[in-house]
Protein backbone atom coordinates (compact mmCIF):
# COMPACT_ATOMS: atom_id res chain seq x y z
CA UNK A 1 0.00 0.00 0.00
CA UNK A 2 1.31 3.42 -0.95
CA UNK A 3 1.40 6.17 1.53
CA UNK A 4 -0.48 9.36 0.60
CA UNK A 5 1.66 12.15 -0.91
CA UNK A 6 3.51 14.18 1.63
CA UNK A 7 1.93 17.60 2.17
CA UNK A 8 4.04 20.40 0.65
CA UNK A 9 6.65 21.99 2.87
CA UNK A 10 5.41 25.23 4.37
CA UNK A 11 8.08 27.25 2.47
CA UNK A 12 6.64 26.04 -0.85
CA UNK A 13 3.19 27.41 -0.14
CA UNK A 14 2.40 30.69 -1.86
CA UNK A 15 1.89 33.30 0.83
CA UNK A 16 -1.75 34.37 0.91
CA UNK A 17 -1.00 38.07 0.30
CA UNK A 18 1.00 37.22 -2.84
CA UNK A 19 -1.73 34.81 -4.01
CA UNK A 20 -4.25 37.61 -3.60
CA UNK A 21 -2.02 39.97 -5.61
CA UNK A 22 -1.49 37.67 -8.59
CA UNK A 23 -4.05 39.57 -10.63
CA UNK A 24 -2.35 42.84 -9.82
CA UNK A 25 1.00 41.31 -10.75
CA UNK A 26 -0.29 40.21 -14.16
CA UNK A 27 -2.00 43.56 -14.70
CA UNK A 28 1.15 45.52 -13.86
CA UNK A 29 3.20 43.27 -16.10
CA UNK A 30 0.81 43.90 -18.99
CA UNK A 31 0.82 47.65 -18.34
CA UNK A 32 4.61 47.63 -18.25
CA UNK A 33 4.91 45.77 -21.54
CA UNK A 34 2.21 47.79 -23.27
CA UNK A 35 3.56 51.15 -22.14
CA UNK A 36 7.18 50.40 -22.99
CA UNK A 37 6.24 49.03 -26.42
CA UNK A 38 3.99 52.00 -27.22
CA UNK A 39 6.57 54.51 -26.00
CA UNK A 40 9.35 52.78 -27.92
CA UNK A 41 7.30 52.71 -31.14
CA UNK A 42 6.35 56.37 -30.72
CA UNK A 43 9.95 57.40 -30.15
CA UNK A 44 11.18 55.42 -33.14
CA UNK A 45 8.67 57.03 -35.49
CA UNK A 46 9.15 60.57 -34.10
CA UNK A 47 12.94 60.37 -34.25
CA UNK A 48 13.02 59.18 -37.85
CA UNK A 49 10.81 61.99 -39.17
CA UNK A 50 11.79 64.53 -41.76
CA UNK A 51 15.42 65.50 -41.90
CA UNK A 52 16.45 62.67 -39.58
CA UNK A 53 15.75 60.58 -42.60
CA UNK A 54 14.57 56.98 -42.52
CA UNK A 55 16.32 55.03 -45.25
CA UNK A 56 13.68 53.12 -47.17
CA UNK A 57 14.05 50.87 -50.17
CA UNK A 58 12.97 52.98 -53.15
CA UNK A 59 10.92 51.69 -56.07
CA UNK A 60 13.05 50.16 -58.82
CA UNK A 61 14.71 52.57 -61.23
CA UNK A 62 13.41 52.40 -64.82
CA UNK A 63 16.16 51.21 -67.14
CA UNK A 64 14.61 52.19 -70.46
CA UNK A 65 15.93 55.35 -72.05
CA UNK A 66 13.65 58.23 -72.92
CA UNK A 67 13.16 58.79 -76.64
CA UNK A 68 14.32 56.65 -79.51
CA UNK A 69 17.92 57.76 -79.85
CA UNK A 70 20.60 55.09 -79.62
CA UNK A 71 21.71 54.78 -76.00
CA UNK A 72 25.37 53.85 -76.24
CA UNK A 73 28.50 55.31 -74.80
CA UNK A 74 30.56 56.84 -77.60
CA UNK A 75 33.44 58.26 -75.54
CA UNK A 76 34.98 57.58 -72.15
CA UNK A 77 37.53 58.73 -69.71
CA UNK A 78 38.09 62.49 -70.05
CA UNK A 79 39.15 64.05 -66.74
CA UNK A 80 38.60 60.61 -65.25
CA UNK A 81 39.52 59.74 -61.72
CA UNK A 82 40.82 56.39 -60.58
CA UNK A 83 39.07 56.77 -57.22
CA UNK A 84 36.52 54.11 -56.31
CA UNK A 85 33.07 54.91 -57.69
CA UNK A 86 30.10 55.04 -55.35
CA UNK A 87 27.55 52.29 -55.82
CA UNK A 88 24.47 52.84 -57.96
CA UNK A 89 22.39 52.35 -54.81
CA UNK A 90 24.23 55.08 -52.87
CA UNK A 91 24.01 57.51 -55.80
CA UNK A 92 20.28 56.92 -56.29
CA UNK A 93 19.12 56.79 -52.65
CA UNK A 94 21.04 59.66 -51.04
CA UNK A 95 19.88 62.76 -52.89
CA UNK A 96 19.23 66.42 -52.28
CA UNK A 97 16.32 67.23 -54.58
CA UNK A 98 14.06 69.42 -52.46
CA UNK A 99 11.31 69.49 -55.10
CA UNK A 100 10.86 65.77 -54.34
CA UNK A 101 11.27 66.00 -50.55
CA UNK A 102 13.48 67.57 -47.93
CA UNK A 103 15.11 64.39 -46.68
CA UNK A 104 17.83 62.39 -48.40
CA UNK A 105 15.59 59.37 -49.03
CA UNK A 106 12.32 60.99 -50.16
CA UNK A 107 13.62 61.88 -53.66
CA UNK A 108 14.21 58.17 -54.34
CA UNK A 109 10.64 57.44 -53.23
CA UNK A 110 9.10 60.20 -55.32
CA UNK A 111 11.43 60.26 -58.35
CA UNK A 112 9.10 58.08 -60.42
CA UNK A 113 6.69 61.04 -60.69
CA UNK A 114 8.88 62.82 -63.22
CA UNK A 115 7.56 62.08 -66.72
CA UNK A 116 10.58 62.30 -68.99
CA UNK A 117 8.73 61.57 -72.18
CA UNK A 118 8.05 63.85 -73.89
CA UNK A 119 10.58 66.34 -72.54
CA UNK A 120 11.68 69.58 -74.13
CA UNK A 121 14.33 72.12 -73.24
CA UNK A 122 13.75 75.73 -74.28
CA UNK A 123 16.79 77.64 -75.46
CA UNK A 124 16.22 81.34 -74.91
CA UNK A 125 17.81 84.77 -74.72
CA UNK A 126 21.01 85.95 -76.34
CA UNK A 127 21.49 83.23 -78.95
CA UNK A 128 21.42 83.17 -82.72
CA UNK A 129 18.08 81.36 -82.67
CA UNK A 130 15.73 80.61 -79.80
CA UNK A 131 14.56 77.01 -80.10
CA UNK A 132 13.05 74.03 -78.33
CA UNK A 133 15.06 70.81 -78.18
CA UNK A 134 14.16 67.29 -77.19
CA UNK A 135 16.40 64.66 -75.64
CA UNK A 136 16.80 62.68 -78.89
CA UNK A 137 18.05 65.78 -80.68
CA UNK A 138 20.67 66.39 -78.00
CA UNK A 139 21.91 62.78 -78.11
CA UNK A 140 21.88 62.94 -81.91
CA UNK A 141 24.02 66.08 -81.92
CA UNK A 142 26.59 65.18 -79.29
CA UNK A 143 26.48 61.44 -78.58
CA UNK A 144 27.00 60.15 -75.06
CA UNK A 145 30.27 60.45 -73.20
CA UNK A 146 31.04 58.90 -69.83
CA UNK A 147 32.73 61.16 -67.26
CA UNK A 148 33.68 59.97 -63.79
CA UNK A 149 33.53 63.05 -61.57
CA UNK A 150 33.79 63.77 -57.89
CA UNK A 151 30.69 65.48 -56.49
CA UNK A 152 31.16 67.57 -53.36
CA UNK A 153 28.01 68.67 -51.55
CA UNK A 154 27.99 71.91 -49.56
CA UNK A 155 26.93 69.71 -46.60
CA UNK A 156 30.47 68.28 -46.50
CA UNK A 157 29.89 64.87 -48.04
CA UNK A 158 31.09 63.66 -51.43
CA UNK A 159 30.68 60.89 -53.99
CA UNK A 160 32.34 59.66 -57.18
CA UNK A 161 29.79 59.30 -59.98
CA UNK A 162 30.08 57.94 -63.53
CA UNK A 163 27.90 60.40 -65.45
CA UNK A 164 26.76 59.99 -69.02
CA UNK A 165 26.12 63.04 -71.18
CA UNK A 166 27.88 65.70 -73.23
CA UNK A 167 30.04 68.79 -72.58
CA UNK A 168 28.02 71.94 -72.00
CA UNK A 169 30.56 73.79 -74.17
CA UNK A 170 29.49 71.72 -77.21
CA UNK A 171 25.90 72.91 -76.77
CA UNK A 172 26.91 76.53 -76.17
CA UNK A 173 29.06 76.58 -79.34
CA UNK A 174 26.30 75.02 -81.41
CA UNK A 175 23.73 77.59 -80.20
CA UNK A 176 25.99 80.52 -81.13
CA UNK A 177 25.39 82.97 -78.27
CA UNK A 178 25.56 86.70 -79.07
CA UNK A 179 28.20 89.03 -77.63
CA UNK A 180 25.72 90.10 -74.96
CA UNK A 181 25.54 86.55 -73.53
CA UNK A 182 27.63 86.94 -70.36
CA UNK A 183 25.80 84.35 -68.26
CA UNK A 184 23.82 81.14 -68.72
CA UNK A 185 20.77 80.49 -66.54
CA UNK A 186 19.40 76.97 -65.96
CA UNK A 187 15.80 76.47 -64.87
CA UNK A 188 14.26 73.33 -63.40
CA UNK A 189 10.76 72.07 -64.25
CA UNK A 190 7.95 73.85 -62.39
CA UNK A 191 5.12 71.34 -62.01
CA UNK A 192 3.85 70.22 -58.59
CA UNK A 193 2.22 67.19 -60.22
CA UNK A 194 5.67 65.84 -61.00
CA UNK A 195 7.65 67.66 -58.30
CA UNK A 196 5.19 67.56 -55.38
CA UNK A 197 7.30 69.50 -52.89
CA UNK A 198 7.00 72.59 -55.10
CA UNK A 199 3.76 73.05 -53.13
CA UNK A 200 5.91 74.05 -50.15
CA UNK A 201 7.28 77.54 -49.78
CA UNK A 202 10.65 76.56 -48.33
CA UNK A 203 12.46 77.76 -51.45
CA UNK A 204 11.50 79.90 -54.42
CA UNK A 205 10.46 77.65 -57.28
CA UNK A 206 11.33 76.92 -59.99
CA UNK A 207 14.89 76.18 -58.96
CA UNK A 208 17.31 78.31 -60.94
CA UNK A 209 21.07 78.12 -61.25
CA UNK A 210 23.63 79.85 -63.37
CA UNK A 211 27.18 80.00 -64.68
CA UNK A 212 29.33 82.73 -66.17
CA UNK A 213 29.67 82.10 -69.91
CA UNK A 214 33.39 81.25 -69.56
CA UNK A 215 32.54 78.76 -66.82
CA UNK A 216 29.93 77.23 -69.10
CA UNK A 217 32.56 76.97 -71.86
CA UNK A 218 35.05 75.21 -69.59
CA UNK A 219 35.51 71.63 -70.81
CA UNK A 220 34.62 70.26 -67.35
CA UNK A 221 31.07 71.67 -67.38
CA UNK A 222 28.77 68.84 -68.34
CA UNK A 223 25.13 68.12 -69.08
CA UNK A 224 24.24 64.65 -67.84
CA UNK A 225 21.49 62.42 -69.25
CA UNK A 226 22.48 59.27 -67.41
CA UNK A 227 24.68 57.57 -64.86
CA UNK A 228 26.19 54.10 -64.70
CA UNK A 229 25.35 53.65 -68.37
CA UNK A 230 21.59 54.09 -67.86
CA UNK A 231 19.25 57.08 -68.09
CA UNK A 232 19.11 59.30 -65.00
CA UNK A 233 16.57 58.22 -62.40
CA UNK A 234 14.12 60.97 -61.40
CA UNK A 235 15.85 61.60 -58.08
CA UNK A 236 19.13 62.39 -59.86
CA UNK A 237 17.52 65.01 -62.10
CA UNK A 238 16.04 63.12 -65.05
CA UNK A 239 16.16 63.55 -67.92
CA UNK A 240 18.79 66.32 -68.11
CA UNK A 241 20.88 67.98 -65.43
CA UNK A 242 23.89 70.19 -65.02
CA UNK A 243 27.13 68.84 -63.50
CA UNK A 244 29.83 71.32 -62.50
CA UNK A 245 32.34 69.22 -60.55
CA UNK A 246 34.49 72.05 -59.13
CA UNK A 247 31.46 73.69 -57.53
CA UNK A 248 29.23 72.56 -54.69
CA UNK A 249 26.53 70.13 -55.76
CA UNK A 250 23.65 72.61 -55.49
CA UNK A 251 24.99 74.39 -58.61
CA UNK A 252 23.94 71.36 -60.65
CA UNK A 253 20.34 72.19 -61.57
CA UNK A 254 18.20 69.09 -62.16
CA UNK A 255 15.36 68.21 -64.58
CA UNK A 256 16.15 71.24 -66.74
CA UNK A 257 13.49 72.77 -68.98
CA UNK A 258 15.18 76.05 -69.94
CA UNK A 259 18.67 77.26 -70.76
CA UNK A 260 18.79 81.04 -71.11
CA UNK A 261 21.70 83.19 -72.26
CA UNK A 262 21.69 86.64 -70.70
CA UNK A 263 23.74 89.74 -69.96
CA UNK A 264 23.08 89.95 -66.20
CA UNK A 265 24.04 87.53 -63.43
CA UNK A 266 21.06 85.23 -62.90
CA UNK A 267 19.41 84.98 -59.49
CA UNK A 268 20.04 81.55 -58.06
CA UNK A 269 17.68 79.72 -55.70
CA UNK A 270 19.94 79.17 -52.69
CA UNK A 271 21.42 82.65 -52.87
CA UNK A 272 17.87 84.07 -52.83
CA UNK A 273 16.98 81.88 -49.82
CA UNK A 274 20.08 82.65 -47.81
CA UNK A 275 22.57 85.10 -49.37
CA UNK A 276 24.97 84.88 -46.41
CA UNK A 277 25.45 81.16 -46.84
CA UNK A 278 25.25 80.49 -50.56
CA UNK A 279 26.87 82.59 -53.25
CA UNK A 280 26.66 82.66 -57.04
CA UNK A 281 30.11 81.10 -57.53
CA UNK A 282 29.94 78.32 -54.89
CA UNK A 283 33.37 76.99 -55.86
CA UNK A 284 34.52 74.16 -53.59
CA UNK A 285 36.94 75.95 -51.27
CA UNK A 286 38.28 74.48 -48.01
CA UNK A 287 39.52 77.95 -47.00
CA UNK A 288 36.03 79.50 -46.99
CA UNK A 289 33.75 77.95 -44.39
CA UNK A 290 30.03 77.75 -44.65
CA UNK A 291 28.85 79.88 -41.70
CA UNK A 292 27.40 76.85 -39.96
CA UNK A 293 30.04 74.23 -40.65
CA UNK A 294 33.64 73.85 -41.76
CA UNK A 295 34.43 73.08 -45.40
CA UNK A 296 37.96 71.87 -44.61
CA UNK A 297 37.04 68.22 -44.76
CA UNK A 298 34.34 65.96 -46.14
CA UNK A 299 33.02 62.45 -45.71
CA UNK A 300 33.17 60.37 -48.89
CA UNK A 301 29.98 58.35 -48.84
CA UNK A 302 30.96 54.79 -47.91
CA UNK A 303 33.95 55.85 -45.80
CA UNK A 304 34.16 56.55 -42.08
CA UNK A 305 37.25 58.75 -41.75
CA UNK A 306 36.94 62.24 -43.20
CA UNK A 307 39.07 63.38 -46.14
CA UNK A 308 40.64 66.76 -46.67
CA UNK A 309 38.65 68.85 -49.12
CA UNK A 310 40.70 70.01 -52.13
CA UNK A 311 40.48 73.51 -53.64
CA UNK A 312 38.04 73.42 -56.58
CA UNK A 313 37.27 69.82 -55.53
CA UNK A 314 40.61 68.71 -56.99
CA UNK A 315 40.01 70.33 -60.41
CA UNK A 316 42.12 73.45 -59.78
CA UNK A 317 44.46 72.79 -62.75
CA UNK A 318 41.51 73.08 -65.16
CA UNK A 319 39.56 75.94 -63.61
CA UNK A 320 41.73 78.11 -61.33
CA UNK A 321 42.51 80.44 -64.27
CA UNK A 322 38.83 81.40 -64.54
CA UNK A 323 39.10 83.25 -61.23
CA UNK A 324 42.53 84.88 -61.50
CA UNK A 325 42.47 88.22 -59.70
CA UNK A 326 39.13 87.54 -58.04
CA UNK A 327 38.64 87.61 -54.30
CA UNK A 328 37.16 84.14 -53.74
CA UNK A 329 36.39 84.87 -50.08
CA UNK A 330 34.03 87.66 -51.11
CA UNK A 331 32.84 85.86 -54.24
CA UNK A 332 32.03 82.63 -52.37
CA UNK B 1 6.18 55.04 2.72
CA UNK B 2 3.01 53.60 1.29
CA UNK B 3 3.10 51.06 -1.51
CA UNK B 4 4.25 53.06 -4.57
CA UNK B 5 1.40 53.64 -6.99
CA UNK B 6 2.06 52.90 -10.68
CA UNK B 7 5.16 50.91 -9.78
CA UNK B 8 5.39 49.72 -13.38
CA UNK B 9 5.45 53.21 -14.90
CA UNK B 10 9.06 54.30 -14.49
CA UNK B 11 10.54 50.92 -15.50
CA UNK B 12 8.26 51.02 -18.56
CA UNK B 13 9.45 54.51 -19.51
CA UNK B 14 13.09 53.54 -19.08
CA UNK B 15 12.64 50.36 -21.14
CA UNK B 16 10.63 52.06 -23.87
CA UNK B 17 13.25 54.80 -24.09
CA UNK B 18 15.92 52.22 -24.84
CA UNK B 19 14.01 50.75 -27.79
CA UNK B 20 14.94 53.44 -30.39
CA UNK B 21 18.62 52.86 -29.59
CA UNK B 22 18.14 49.12 -30.00
CA UNK B 23 16.46 49.86 -33.35
CA UNK B 24 19.33 52.09 -34.52
CA UNK B 25 21.96 49.52 -33.45
CA UNK B 26 20.04 46.72 -35.13
CA UNK B 27 19.70 48.68 -38.40
CA UNK B 28 23.38 49.64 -38.25
CA UNK B 29 24.33 45.96 -37.92
CA UNK B 30 22.38 45.18 -41.10
CA UNK B 31 23.84 48.23 -42.93
CA UNK B 32 20.35 49.71 -43.15
CA UNK B 33 21.17 53.25 -42.01
CA UNK B 34 21.45 54.52 -45.58
CA UNK B 35 24.39 55.80 -47.61
CA UNK B 36 25.61 58.05 -44.79
CA UNK B 37 25.06 55.98 -41.62
CA UNK B 38 27.00 58.34 -39.36
CA UNK B 39 24.76 61.25 -40.35
CA UNK B 40 21.61 59.14 -39.89
CA UNK B 41 22.67 58.01 -36.41
CA UNK B 42 23.75 61.53 -35.46
CA UNK B 43 20.46 63.08 -36.64
CA UNK B 44 18.19 60.46 -35.11
CA UNK B 45 19.96 60.44 -31.73
CA UNK B 46 19.97 64.24 -31.67
CA UNK B 47 16.27 64.36 -32.44
CA UNK B 48 15.61 61.74 -29.73
CA UNK B 49 17.48 63.90 -27.21
CA UNK B 50 15.26 66.86 -28.08
CA UNK B 51 12.14 64.67 -27.84
CA UNK B 52 13.12 63.49 -24.32
CA UNK B 53 13.81 67.06 -23.20
CA UNK B 54 10.49 68.24 -24.67
CA UNK B 55 8.69 65.33 -22.98
CA UNK B 56 10.22 66.14 -19.58
CA UNK B 57 9.23 69.79 -20.04
CA UNK B 58 5.67 68.76 -21.00
CA UNK B 59 4.94 67.06 -17.64
CA UNK B 60 3.97 70.24 -15.82
CA UNK B 61 1.83 71.59 -18.71
CA UNK B 62 0.00 68.22 -18.80
CA UNK B 63 -0.70 68.48 -15.08
CA UNK B 64 -1.96 72.06 -15.49
CA UNK B 65 -4.21 71.17 -18.42
CA UNK B 66 -5.66 67.85 -17.29
CA UNK B 67 -4.83 67.65 -13.60
CA UNK B 68 -2.83 64.44 -14.23
CA UNK B 69 -0.14 63.66 -11.69
CA UNK B 70 1.43 60.65 -13.39
CA UNK B 71 3.55 62.81 -15.75
CA UNK B 72 5.34 64.25 -12.72
CA UNK B 73 6.32 60.72 -11.65
CA UNK B 74 8.24 60.13 -14.89
CA UNK B 75 9.71 63.61 -15.28
CA UNK B 76 13.08 62.69 -13.77
CA UNK B 77 13.36 59.52 -15.87
CA UNK B 78 12.59 61.50 -19.03
CA UNK B 79 15.09 64.22 -18.10
CA UNK B 80 17.83 61.67 -17.46
CA UNK B 81 17.02 59.93 -20.76
CA UNK B 82 17.41 63.36 -22.36
CA UNK B 83 20.79 63.90 -20.75
CA UNK B 84 22.22 60.51 -21.73
CA UNK B 85 20.85 60.82 -25.27
CA UNK B 86 22.31 64.29 -25.76
CA UNK B 87 25.63 63.00 -24.39
CA UNK B 88 25.51 60.09 -26.87
CA UNK B 89 24.68 62.53 -29.70
CA UNK B 90 27.75 64.56 -28.75
CA UNK B 91 29.96 61.44 -28.61
CA UNK B 92 28.76 60.28 -32.05
CA UNK B 93 29.62 63.76 -33.38
CA UNK B 94 33.02 63.81 -31.67
CA UNK B 95 34.15 60.25 -32.34
CA UNK B 96 32.38 58.97 -35.47
CA UNK B 97 31.71 62.21 -37.33
CA UNK B 98 34.78 64.29 -36.47
CA UNK B 99 37.15 61.37 -35.81
CA UNK B 100 38.18 62.79 -32.39
CA UNK B 101 39.63 65.95 -33.93
CA UNK B 102 39.48 67.92 -30.68
CA UNK B 103 41.12 71.04 -32.09
CA UNK B 104 38.49 71.15 -34.83
CA UNK B 105 35.76 70.66 -32.24
CA UNK B 106 36.87 73.61 -30.10
CA UNK B 107 37.15 75.84 -33.16
CA UNK B 108 33.66 74.74 -34.21
CA UNK B 109 32.18 75.46 -30.79
CA UNK B 110 33.69 78.95 -30.71
CA UNK B 111 33.00 79.85 -34.33
CA UNK B 112 29.58 78.43 -35.09
CA UNK B 113 26.46 79.46 -33.19
CA UNK B 114 24.70 76.28 -34.30
CA UNK B 115 27.27 74.04 -32.58
CA UNK B 116 27.83 76.43 -29.64
CA UNK B 117 24.12 76.37 -28.82
CA UNK B 118 24.00 72.56 -28.81
CA UNK B 119 27.17 72.34 -26.75
CA UNK B 120 25.80 74.84 -24.20
CA UNK B 121 22.68 72.68 -23.79
CA UNK B 122 24.87 69.63 -23.06
CA UNK B 123 27.01 71.52 -20.53
CA UNK B 124 23.95 72.89 -18.72
CA UNK B 125 22.43 69.40 -18.54
CA UNK B 126 25.38 68.09 -16.51
CA UNK B 127 24.56 69.81 -13.16
CA UNK B 128 20.91 68.84 -13.55
CA UNK B 129 21.78 65.18 -14.11
CA UNK B 130 24.14 65.20 -11.11
CA UNK B 131 21.52 66.75 -8.81
CA UNK B 132 18.67 64.59 -10.05
CA UNK B 133 18.69 62.34 -6.95
CA UNK B 134 16.30 62.68 -4.05
CA UNK B 135 19.30 63.17 -1.77
CA UNK B 136 20.38 66.23 -3.80
CA UNK B 137 16.97 67.80 -3.21
CA UNK B 138 17.45 67.32 0.54
CA UNK B 139 21.02 68.56 0.51
CA UNK B 140 20.28 71.68 -1.51
CA UNK B 141 16.89 72.36 0.03
CA UNK B 142 13.87 72.36 -2.27
CA UNK B 143 13.81 76.10 -3.17
CA UNK B 144 17.46 76.11 -4.25
CA UNK B 145 17.11 72.80 -6.06
CA UNK B 146 14.05 74.10 -7.88
CA UNK B 147 15.84 77.29 -8.92
CA UNK B 148 18.74 75.24 -10.30
CA UNK B 149 16.40 72.94 -12.20
CA UNK B 150 14.68 75.87 -13.89
CA UNK B 151 17.76 75.65 -16.15
CA UNK B 152 15.75 72.97 -17.94
CA UNK B 153 13.71 75.75 -19.59
CA UNK B 154 16.86 77.32 -21.04
CA UNK B 155 18.10 73.89 -22.15
CA UNK B 156 14.82 73.25 -23.97
CA UNK B 157 15.11 76.55 -25.81
CA UNK B 158 18.75 75.86 -26.72
CA UNK B 159 17.86 72.39 -27.98
CA UNK B 160 15.06 73.62 -30.23
CA UNK B 161 17.26 76.48 -31.46
CA UNK B 162 20.12 74.06 -32.26
CA UNK B 163 17.70 72.04 -34.41
CA UNK B 164 16.33 75.19 -36.09
CA UNK B 165 19.81 76.46 -36.96
CA UNK B 166 20.85 73.12 -38.42
CA UNK B 167 18.07 72.89 -40.99
CA UNK B 168 18.76 74.38 -44.42
CA UNK B 169 15.31 75.32 -45.70
CA UNK B 170 12.51 73.22 -44.23
CA UNK B 171 11.87 74.72 -40.80
CA UNK B 172 8.47 73.07 -40.16
CA UNK B 173 9.77 70.42 -37.75
CA UNK B 174 11.99 72.61 -35.52
CA UNK B 175 9.26 75.26 -35.46
CA UNK B 176 6.75 72.60 -34.30
CA UNK B 177 9.04 71.71 -31.37
CA UNK B 178 9.41 75.41 -30.58
CA UNK B 179 5.62 75.85 -30.58
CA UNK B 180 5.16 72.92 -28.15
CA UNK B 181 7.80 74.44 -25.89
CA UNK B 182 6.29 77.94 -26.10
CA UNK B 183 2.79 76.59 -25.40
CA UNK B 184 4.11 74.93 -22.24
CA UNK B 185 5.74 78.15 -21.09
CA UNK B 186 2.54 80.09 -21.72
CA UNK B 187 0.52 77.57 -19.68
CA UNK B 188 2.99 77.83 -16.80
CA UNK B 189 2.80 81.62 -16.82
CA UNK B 190 -1.02 81.65 -16.94
CA UNK B 191 -1.18 79.06 -14.13
CA UNK B 192 1.19 81.00 -11.90
CA UNK B 193 -0.66 84.30 -12.54
CA UNK B 194 -3.94 82.59 -11.66
CA UNK B 195 -2.42 81.13 -8.54
CA UNK B 196 -1.13 84.49 -7.28
CA UNK B 197 -4.48 86.13 -8.12
CA UNK B 198 -6.34 83.41 -6.21
CA UNK B 199 -4.05 83.92 -3.23
CA UNK B 200 -4.68 87.65 -3.28
CA UNK B 201 -8.43 87.09 -3.64
CA UNK B 202 -8.42 84.70 -0.69
CA UNK B 203 -6.49 87.24 1.40
CA UNK B 204 -8.93 90.01 0.49
CA UNK B 205 -11.90 87.78 1.33
CA UNK B 206 -10.37 86.78 4.63
CA UNK B 207 -9.68 90.43 5.48
CA UNK B 208 -13.25 91.40 4.52
CA UNK B 209 -14.72 88.58 6.60
CA UNK B 210 -12.66 89.45 9.68
CA UNK B 211 -13.60 93.16 9.39
CA UNK B 212 -17.30 92.14 9.10
CA UNK B 213 -16.99 90.00 12.17
CA UNK B 214 -15.47 92.91 14.04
Amino acid sequence: MRSPPRPPHSSEITPPELYARRREFIKNGALFLGTSAALGAGLISLSSMGSADPPVKPPPVPKLPAGKAKWEISKRGRFGTTEAQNSFEDITTYNNFYELGFSKSEPAQEGFRIKTEPWTVHIKGEVKKEQTLDIDTLIGWFGLEERVYRLRCVEAWSMVIPWLGFPLADLVKRLEPTSRAKYVKFTTLLDPEQLPNEESHALKWPYTEGLRIDEAMNPLSFLALGLYGAPLPGQNGAPLRLVVPWKYGFKGGKSLVEVRFQETEPETTWAIANPNEYGFYANVNPAVDHPRWSQKSERRIGELARRKTLPFNGYAEYVADLYRGMDLVRNF
Amino acid sequence: MAKPKLSWLNPAVATGSLLPFVAIAERASRHQLGANPVATALNQIGLLGLIFLMASLSCTPLKIMFGWTWPLRIRRTLGLCGFFTVLLHFLVYLVLDQGLALGELFRDVLKRPFIAVGFAALVLLIPLAITSTRRSVQRLGFPRWQTLHRLAYAIGVLGALHFYLRVKADHAQPVAYGVVLGFGFALRIVASLKKSRDTRLRQTLRAARSSNAA
